[in-house]
């Protein structure tokens, strides 16, 4: 019978135009006459035929017979069903008819053509038209392993044309299959390993549940074997999902370190106030987009890259300012600068905190930040993705600056040796103030980046400072790539000893560790040598 | 021993150890002995917050020793504070005995409320004073003598070593946070009922823990003073000015560091543990990385290698901080901001340490 339908169903998609509307209305009257009878028997197969009939009324007639509203013409039984309001339609055209139909006779519901019909509505939307709801019934199939719904899934499997569609098709039916006790065990096996190629957490409760006592020796195995395989490849997801949270904690690292890296570099100061400079950078983003949002509602995905230079400029002159009135007073004295800068952190919070408020503030997603691209299990959120490429991009970016452009040439000479850099006619004060400048803008820059994931608050800056310092101490002092190495590798370590040890513990065995690398290596990673190490 | 202190002592010093002395009678008197109506009486809560002020005096005495006269500047040292604190917080806890919310003879309530059924190994004999005051002394120094001997052995020096000991705290601030650590996690330990008996709470407790405290801060500061007076003193000061000199010059320079970094400790632990009884509370944010760098902007008001100055500006600092954060509660953290680029900038040596300069410049000037 089935197989007929295909045929049928084949021929209609061959023909084109005109004929095929004439041919399909046709076939439907053929597949639908079927439910008008009197005998249940029939009128299951009948459910099962219009389920698989493709038919644009298909789900409204059964769902008419499911609530008693479905009728037949004794005479010529034609099918017509109630509407919302009452009126007939005719269910071959799926439209009103010309006039009220009359002798009509209810299609009569006992309880098994309730249970067909169930199943037969569950895998209805296995027909959809849309791809995205034929796999979310496939998933629901996967989900409820009704036996029932097997006959549409070989259907439905027969005809799809759709690779990733007819995948999920497989999967459901495999899950089926595989502990149906009466299906062949050749399907079985099959099942398994179909399920093993599925590899999620899902396929591995089904595989589990497979046992001598409800399976043959050889499924029993295939089982083993499947679920074995998706143990290992849900390892591998679980290493690599680390990897990449690791990753994107170690560009947050890297955003939030890589300033003080320069200014620690070039200055030997420890810039307490730079976690500040991080937190005024989320604030210009903060106010950049309520200011869009009063005024350009429509530039909202555009608030970020307008946050970016503006929030450079505005840790840039605050850092100036720092430079200028207090820091170049007590360069030679690097733990006096510690002092003074905390001071100036301590005000900087509460003036913000006296313009924002205690509270935290909203900073929204723009469109392209929010939303996960699923890689065959393996998820990336589109918010990490971007951090992770804006931090290398600046990690880049300054770099370029440092080894191309004649600040940072200046800035390289100043660093390996102060005094003959002064002697060979640098303005080491100058170069000092710009520094500190630019390890200040790019903090605002990290801030941007920052307020898309961490609350904006007074206190955004006090709980980056810490690590911050680690990372640029662990790298060792005037060196990008160390920071870069520094940042990655701490927050790879921070990730993978998180679900080994906790949260908390992982950071505590990660800060004695480092304290304990930093009395291997007092200078850091990549150290610097020479004259310039004793100052 | 005395005519060694006699010769070694200027006025400024006796004067301290003596007004210490001094206020350590005559404040619990004016609480105890004089009526209430009486003008000159001591409110009781004077007398634990000017208690707080002297443990706080206490602390501010041990950095200056390894900052002011050894160059090592810790940012950790509110952990050697809070460890003798907690060693004595859980004396206090134990003392409580059945007379806590849940009765538990030997269970601190928290340990009740997270269903532990035995008093784990760190809190043993905690119900003895002379092991909780062995502890209070032995557990920072050993800490101290630990991180002290791997950090100035490999030369750890200058901010790196400022670092390091900031992690420090942060990591002991986060280890206390934990419940499964056994310290009360959050809460802290608080709701102290009696100390060797005495209930916390009454006056004549808290007058004897304040003369207590002024006792202590004097002999610290004998002990503190005979130190930087002795010749140890002098290549200590070598150390801070010219450490690799004093190395090449046949000393072995880490042996002393870890010495006065252990002695230093000690005191931060004794400070802390004085310091408890009087709040009634230690909880976890006493290790937080801000802590010790205020204790650090206490020294540097006083005055940085002056003892009596780290004194004096502890307790100058925590008075203004009572008062503004009374008053003004949004200047505060101005204030303290304000104090911290102003004293580094334009008073390098502190209170202490300027005056001693005016002095001397006038005594300099009436000579000529």
């Amino acid at each position: 019978m089935l197989r007929r339908l295909f045929v049928i169903f084949g021929l209609v998609v061959l023909l084109a135009g005109g004929a095929v509307r004439a041919s399909y209305a046709d076939d439907a009257t053929l597949t639908l006459k079927r439910l008008a009878t009197d005998n249940y028997a029939d009128i299951e197969l009948g459910i099962a035929a219009v389920a698989a009939s493709g038919l644009p009324s298909a789900e409204a007639v059964l769902n008419a017979l499911a609530d008693s509203r479905l009728s037949y013409r004794s005479a010529d039984k034609a099918l017509f069903f109630k509407d919302a309001s009452g009126s007939w339609i005719d269910a071959a055209t799926n439209t009103m008819p010309a006039e009220q139909p009359s002798g009509l006779k209810p299609v009569k519901v006992n309880n098994r053509v309730r249970r067909a019909l169930e199943a037969a509505l569950g895998s209805m939307t296995l027909m959809a038209a849309d791809p995205q709801k034929r796999i979310a019934a496939a998933e629901a199939v996967f989900k409820s392993r009704d036996v029932n719904t097997l006959a549409a899934l070989e259907s439905v499997i027969a005809k799809e044309q759709d690779a990733v569609v007819k995948r999920h098709f497989e999967e459901a039916r495999a899950a089926v299959l595989l502990l149906k006790v009466d299906a062949p065990e050749s399907d079985r096996v099959a099942a398994a390993e179909r399920l093993g190629e599925r590899g999620d957490q899902d396929s591995l409760a089904l595989l589990g549940a497979v046992s001598e006592a409800n399976a043959s020796a050889n499924t029993v195995v295939a089982a083993k074997l499947a679920a074995k395989g998706i143990s290992r490849r849900l390892a591998l997801l679980s290493t690599v999902q680390n990897a990449w949270y690791g990753l994107s904690l170690g560009s947050v690292l890297l955003l939030a370190a890589i300033g003080l890296a320069i200014t620690f570099g070039v200055m030997g100061i420890i810039n307490m106030a730079h976690g500040e400079m991080v937190m005024l950078g989320a604030y210009t983003t903060f106010v950049v987009q309520e200011i869009i949002r009063t005024k350009a509602p429509g530039l909202f995905d555009w608030s970020l890259p307008i946050a970016i230079p503006l929030a450079f400029c505005v840790s840039a002159l605050v850092g100036l300012l720092i430079e200028r009135t207090i820091i170049r007073y007590l360069y030679g004295r690097p733990l006096e600068t510690l002092l003074a800068t905390w001071g100036v952190s301590l005000m900087l919070q509460q003036a913000v905190r006296s313009a924002f408020g205690a509270n935290n503030r909203e900073v929204g997603a723009p469109s392209y930040m929010s939303g996960v691209w699923d890689l065959n299990g393996f998820q990336i959120t589109y918010g990490r993705l971007w951090i992770i490429l804006f931090g290398l991009a600046v990690f880049v970016a300054l770099l370029g600056v440092i080894k191309g452009t004649s600040l940072g040439l200046k800035m390289r000479a100043v660093i390996q040796n102060r005094r003959m850099a002064a002697a060979m006619g640098i303005r080491t004060p100058l170069v000092d103030a710009l520094t500190f400048a630019l390890g200040s803008g790019v903090a605002g820059i990290a801030g941007v980046a920052l307020s898309q994931i961490d609350n904006v608050s007074p206190n955004l800056g006090q709980s980056y400072i810490i690590d911050s310092f680690l990372v640029v101490v662990f790298g060792g002092v005037g060196n990008l790539w160390g920071t870069l190495l520094g940042a990655l590798s701490l927050g790879l370590a921070n990730k993978f000893l998180e679900p080994i040890a906790g949260a908390v513990l992982g950071k505590i065995i990660l800060l004695a560790v480092i304290i304990l690398f930093i009395q291997r290596r007092p200078r850091g990673l990549f150290a610097l040598k020479g004259r310039a190490v004793e100052q | 021993m005395i005519t060694f202190f006699i010769r070694h002592f200027d006025r400024t010093a006796i004067g301290f150890v003596t007004t210490l002395l001094l206020i350590a009678v005559v404040v619990p008197l004016l609480n105890l002995a004089v009526p209430e109506s009486s003008a000159f009486h001591i409110p009781t809560y004077l007398v634990s917050l000017w208690g707080k002020y002297l443990a706080y005096a206490l602390l501010a005495l041990a950095l200056d020793l390894v900052w002011g006269y050894c160059g090592i500047l810790s940012l950790g040292h509110g952990a050697f504070f809070a460890l003798g604190g907690y060693a004595m917080g859980m004396y206090l806890m134990r003392q409580i005995g059945a007379r806590g919310v849940y009765a538990d003879p030997v269970l601190p309530d928290f340990m009740v409320f997270l269903n532990w059924k035995e008093l784990p190994i760190t809190w043993y004999f905690f119900d003895h004073i002379g092991y909780t005051l062995l502890m209070i002394v032995l557990v920072p120094s050993v800490i101290a003598f630990v991180f002290g001997w791997f950090a100035f052995r490999s030369r750890v020096t200058g901010v790196y070593l400022s670092i390091i000991t900031q992690s420090l705290t942060y990591a002991l601030l986060l280890a206390f946070f934990r419940n499964d650590m056994g310290f009360g996690g959050n809460n802290g330990l608080t709701d102290f009922k009696y100390i060797i008996g005495f209930p916390v709470q009454a006056a004549s407790t808290r007058a004897t823990l304040f003369a207590l405290t002024a006792l202590f801060l004097a002999l610290g500061f004998l002990l503190a003073r005979a130190m930087v007076v002795s010749r140890f003193g002098q290549i200590l000061a070598s150390i801070r000015d010219a450490e690799s000199r004093t190395r090449f010059l046949g000393y072995r320079v880490e042996h002393y560091k870890v010495l006065v970094f252990v002695v230093s400790a000690a005191m931060a632990g004794i400070a802390g543990a004085l310091y408890v009884p009087q709040v009634g509370i230690i909880n976890p944010s006493e290790f937080s990385p801000s802590n010790s760098i205020e204790a650090v902007i206490w020294v540097a008001v006083g005055g940085r290698g002056t003892l009596v100055g780290a004194a004096i500006g502890a307790v100058l600092v925590n008075f203004a901080k009572t008062w503004l954060t009374g008053s003004f509660p949004e200047l505060w953290l101005y204030g303290l901001g304000a104090l911290f680029i102003l004293v580094t900038l334009f008073l390098p040596k502190g209170i202490v340490g300027s005056l001693a300069v005016v002095v001397q410049r006038m005594k300099g000037g009436s000579a000529a």
